[in-house]
């Protein structure tokens, strides 16, 4: 039987495709990167039907590509080597919401959006962390790429988030990562070995991850956009510190932009959040009064009349950050995501600003601070679709930011092949033997989404 | 092809194929397949894509451009004001181009010929489009002050006709003056148009044009709202400019003031849920005359479902595919799932105000074994059923 036929014997002929529509538009995102090469589409609807599907894929030594909602923007789940791509997002049940204990279990395909609605509605009291991201990107794929929400500043990164996995290992296996491994309670990943780690930043060439659980939180009934004002970069890594030190913001930004003028500043945005009107009130404040007494006073001002449209922006959860693609009128948008050092913002600043000029772009940043420890800084590039020239500016610009974020000792985010590769020649040659070894443990055939994690 | 310029735009965030909380997926064609080419914006891409030769108009291609339902739910969830307005346009446009290279799924080109060539969708003769009335005393148009334009699916479609005569009888209990064209009614194109057959769509409306100048007519109501979008929107450009309405726009003026709201109401009330046709709706932006119609009833309570007005479900019935199926077989058709999510709400009753969104439901209720919970009506026999049959109206209509 041939591979197209085993795979309707498994899921259905409706829900497998080699067609060639269908293999165009899962062979690319919408990133700046190269397109890749898919075989076939395949929509699993449960974890046994993924099983099979990998063993398949292992016995007739195909690759196979997990996809979630597709938004990762560096090409992560766009085949290299031709195979199966899996969109995982027929797996959309909400199995599970335990209140008492916070936590929910979700199938690989649930949107952040359906997430965040079914809790609105089931249990208000309770959120979980959403990414700055359309509502269409899935929470697991979130996760598991190490993505960071709105609520990031005050609970870390959505991959800590994890309270178990159900994982397809490349080999067939289904197995289970944390409590549920031993009872039905999805409440903890640990103690134990952390498994979990052999599935998170591994962008599937690891395993198939189908379900999770994943931690959530209190809700406040309040929640303000406070925003301060500065031209002094150099300010900025104090003022990080102190906004973080005093341990009182739910969410808190970087942003500028070259164009409009009033926009060409930096803004601290620092979204505060309480279940009582005299909580926020009293973070208000105290923030306010940080900034007047802030090295000498007025080096950073608070911003009285704040734009309704910056409210609007940092309010709503997820917000529409996806408008940043028309830009150029071009429905193209990547951005190097480096995790830097506090320490580091201002040379990076100023590094962005001279990569964007010089690829004819206007500068444009939002940076999200992570705990007090790091920041998610984004280096971003529009760019139009329709224009060659401009696609490879955008490549260029993100090679480029890639550079500057590992000269300045920082980490790139979700990169793409080519910063992947950046990553692997700077890295402990110790290390990346240590992740080849352990990709070629769990995927001895190495058919899990290849040519990530791998030098060329 | 027109609006070819908007495509590299799409940048697939996803927001079209979903209602404005995001709960849930809300675009019937990608709800049916799956496949995100059959989203809106991977049709934006694949569009694209075979303009630029990238891709052929293989059966799969014609499939994703057919199986749109053009039910307006990318245009008003789409985030980008620049160009939102055109998606369902392009789409328009792309089958109008598929359409001249003869690229059509078997089930369109077999639409479009049986209409071209009968004059319906339902190989009927012409002169049997007015026996749905035969013994309703209904007069031939000739200055009453309406025209009551009926459409292929009430003059033909046996649940059609049903939703014709309640509709037209009940307009005559309270008064109303109007007439019908009988077998000098023609198809009124909105679903050539909607399929791409720009030129048939041409074709019919300067036929109905001329037939309406003829009899001088100025005021027209529709039974159907995919026949008042047509009139209303896409005649006048042709010459065609007439006061169109939907006839629950004659009903409602029709049922204020008669008092049936003021009547002392007894005994339990009906759970009722109303699903919007997109053709009222999102396109044309009447979300309340139904709801006030609803709200004048004795005995009604109106329950709203979580997806309504501009966030409602398609039942997957427009764009043609009402005639054609390409979204309308299996599972997780959004007429299926729709009436799941009508049944959620308590409701009894499912009402509507457009036969193929009727008809589409009411199989849904069928094959979903939901016939002990839920019923679905059209708003005129709701109307017919709450003033004149329960026995609670008292008054004189």
């Amino acid at each position: 039987m041939g591979i197209y036929s085993s795979l309707v014997e498994i899921v259905g002929k409706d829900r497998v495709s080699n067609s060639a529509a269908d293999l165009y538009l899962y062979s690319r995102d919408s990133g700046a990167q190269p397109p890749g090469r898919a075989d076939y589409v395949v929509l699993p609807k449960t974890a046994e039907e993924v099983q099979k599907i990998v063993r398949l894929a292992g016995s007739e030594d195909i690759p196979i590509t997990p996809l979630g909602g597709g938004l990762a923007l560096s090409a992560l789940v766009v085949p290299q080597r031709g195979g199966i791509v899996l969109d995982m997002k027929r797996m959309d049940r909400i199995l599970e919401v335990d209140e008492m204990n916070r936590y929910a279990v979700i199938e690989a395909g649930v949107s952040q959006g359906a997430l965040r609605e079914y809790l609105k509605k089931n249990h208000p009291r309770l959120q979980h962390s959403t990414p700055e991201a359309p509502p269409t990107a899935t929470v697991t794929a979130n996760t598991l790429i190490q993505g960071h929400g709105h609520i990031s500043p005050r609970y870390g990164v959505n991959s800590d988030m994890i309270g178990g996995m159900e994982v397809v290992l490349p080999t067939g296996e289904i197995t289970r990562i944390g409590s549920c491994a031993l009872d039905r309670k999805w409440f903890t990943r640990g103690p134990m070995p952390e498994l979990a780690g052999l599935f998170v930043g591994w962008y599937g060439t690891t395993g198939i991850v189908t379900k999770i659980s994943i931690k959530l939180f209190p809700k406040p009934a309040f929640r303000e956009v406070m925003v301060f004002q500065t031209d002094d970069i150099d300010l900025l890594p104090e003022a990080i510190f102190e906004v973080m030190y005093l341990d009182l913001a739910e969410d808190f930004f970087l942003i500028t932009q070259e164009k409009p003028d009033w926009m060409n500043h930096a803004f601290l945005v620092v979204i505060v959040s309480g279940h009582f009107k005299e909580e926020i009130d009293f973070k208000k404040k105290v923030y306010k009064d940080l900034f007047k007494q802030f090295k000498g006073r007025k080096t950073i001002q608070f911003v009285e009349d704040l734009h309704p449209a910056i409210e609007k922006r940092f309010l709503d959860v997820p917000p529409l950050a996806a408008l940043a693609a028309d830009f150029r009128q071009g429905g193209g948008f990547q951005y190097t995501g480096a995790i830097l050092p506090i320490d580091k913002v201002p040379e990076a600043w100023r590094k962005g600003i001279e990569i964007a000029h010089r690829y004819g772009m206007i500068c444009s940043y939002v940076h999200q601070v992570l705990l007090g420890n790091s920041i998610m800084f984004g280096f971003n590039y529009s760019f139009n679709r329709a224009d060659e020239t401009d696609i490879e500016k955008a490549q260029m610009a993100l090679a480029d930011s890639n550079r500057v974020t590992l000269e300045l000792g920082g980490m790139i985010w979700k990169g793409e092949k080519p910063a992947q590769q950046m990553v692997l020649e700077k890295m402990d040659p110790n290390t990346a033997e240590l992740i080849k070894r352990v990709k070629g443990l769990l995927d001895p055939k190495g058919i899990m989404n290849p040519g990530n994690w791998e030098r060329e | 092809m027109q609006h070819e310029e908007i495509l590299h735009r799409c940048f697939r965030c996803g927001y079209c194929k979903l209602p404005g909380d995001y709960s849930d997926i809300n675009c019937p064609a990608y709800l049916r397949y799956r496949f995100e080419s059959f989203s809106p914006g991977g049709r934006m891409w694949l569009i694209r894509a075979w303009l630029d030769g990238a891709v052929e108009a293989d059966e799969r291609l014609q499939e994703v451009l057919f199986s749109c339902a053009t039910c307006n739910n990318c245009v008003e969830h789409c985030i980008f004001p620049k160009f939102k307005d055109q998606i369902l346009q392009a789409f328009i446009a792309a089958k109008e181009k598929m359409v001249e290279q003869g690229s059509l799924p078997p089930p369109v080109r077999d639409y479009l010929t049986t209409l071209y060539k009968h004059g319906n969708p339902y190989k009927m003769p012409q002169k049997k489009r007015g026996d749905w009335a035969a013994d309703l005393g209904v007069e031939k148009y000739a200055n009453q002050a309406y025209l009551f334009y009926i459409g292929d699916v009430g003059s033909f479609d046996e649940r059609g006709v049903q939703i014709a005569r309640s509709a037209a009888k009940l307009l005559g209990r309270l008064g109303a003056s109007f007439g019908i064209l009988a077998a000098r009614e023609g198809p009124d194109g909105n679903e050539a148009r909607a399929l791409g057959e720009t030129e048939l769509f041409r074709h019919l409306a300067e036929q109905n044009i001329k037939v309406f100048k003829e009899l001088g007519v100025e005021k027209m109501i529709t039974l159907s709202p995919h026949g008042y979008n047509a009139f209303k929107n896409d005649y006048p450009e042709l010459g065609g400019r007439f006061q169109v309405f939907h006839y629950t726009h004659l009903l409602i003026s029709l049922l204020t003031g008669t008092g049936i709201s003021e009547q002392p109401d007894s005994g339990p009330s009906r759970r009722v849920t109303y699903h919007d046709p997109c053709y009222l709706g999102r396109h044309n932006q009447d979300y309340e005359t139904v709801r006030q119609i609803l709200g004048l009833l004795p005995g009604i309570e109106l329950v709203e479902m979580g997806r309504c007005k501009a966030d409602a479900l398609c039942c997957g019935g427009g764009g043609g595919n009402f005639f054609t199926d390409l979204v309308c077989s299996g599972p997780e058709t959004s007429a299926r799932v729709r009436v799941r999510e009508a049944a959620d709400t308590g409701a009894e009753i499912l009402v509507t105000a457009c036969p193929m969104c009727t008809v589409m439901l009411e199989d849904a209720v069928k094959s979903q074994n939901l016939e002990d919970r839920i019923q679905v009506r059209e708003l005129s026999e709701l109307v017919t059923e709450a003033v004149f049959n329960t026995g609670r109206y008292h008054g004189h209509i």
